[in-house]
């Protein structure tokens, strides 16, 4: 399974060794990892929570690795997508992408990235010492999501 | 049919999932039967530019048929990644 959806961490290395393991054809490995920051925005962030739609997640995650793969020639694919608790610092999601030469590795991950930020039903919920809020949908994802479509 | 919410829409009706009986042929009509319930369902979905829905876990817009659908879910624009 390429796709999975966790409460527990990952080891990008391990990850990366499991995608490429028993292949020599391989000749470029991108990753994405994606990071619990903290906003600042003038209150310290003390956790995050992540909220998922179980089944829907997966399948979305899924259809967006099948777009993927049908756009580049990709010999592998990791999406790791963590939900619950997560502390500042803690990792959220690895995007890991394998092809024979870069270019189409690199313009993968990024365009996993994107339709997973518009696309995978996942809701952040930020913690400070004032509590805690939904973070809104950045106008920005939209539009990064978009020019994969022109 | 089973109704599920996320997020904050979750939060403002105070439950995770339900079952609702309903004749309702579109999305739009179960909204407007949810409405039409309780002040807190008035208030989830009191802006629905701020709402998407899925039916059967595929996005669909609110004007979209129920008919044969089995799950609705209600949730604001995705945040992850």
């Amino acid at each position: 399974m390429s796709v999975r959806v966790q409460e527990d961490d990952f080891d990008i290395g391990a990850e990366i060794d499991a995608l490429c393991e028993g292949r020599v054809d391989i000749g470029a490995v991108v990753s994405f990892t994606g990071l619990v920051r903290d906003m600042g925005g003038g209150a310290q962030l003390s956790s995050m929570a992540l909220e998922h739609y179980p089944g829907m997640t997966e399948r979305a995650l899924e259809t967006i690795e099948a777009e993927a793969r049908a756009r580049w020639p990709l010999q592998g694919v990791t999406i790791i997508h963590r939900y619950g608790e997560l502390a500042p610092g803690a990792r959220i999601v690895l995007v890991l992408t394998a092809s024979p030469h870069r270019a189409a590795a690199f313009e993968a991950a990024e365009f996993l990235m994107d339709y997973l930020k518009t696309r995978a039903p996942f809701w952040k919920k930020e913690t400070t010492e004032h509590g805690g809020h939904w973070v809104d949908a950045r106008e920005a994802d939209d539009l990064a999501e978009e020019r994969w479509r022109q | 049919m089973r109704v599920l919410y996320f997020a904050w829409v979750r939060e403002r009706i105070g439950l995770p999932r339900e079952e609702v009986e309903t004749s309702a042929q579109t999305v739009a009509e179960l909204v407007a039967e949810l409405r039409g319930r309780e002040e807190r369902y008035a208030l989830a979905f009191s802006d629905l530019s701020a709402l998407r829905v899925a039916v059967d876990q595929e996005v669909v817009g609110f004007d979209a048929s129920l008919t044969a659908a089995r799950e609705v879910a209600f949730f604001p624009p995705m945040t992850g990644g």
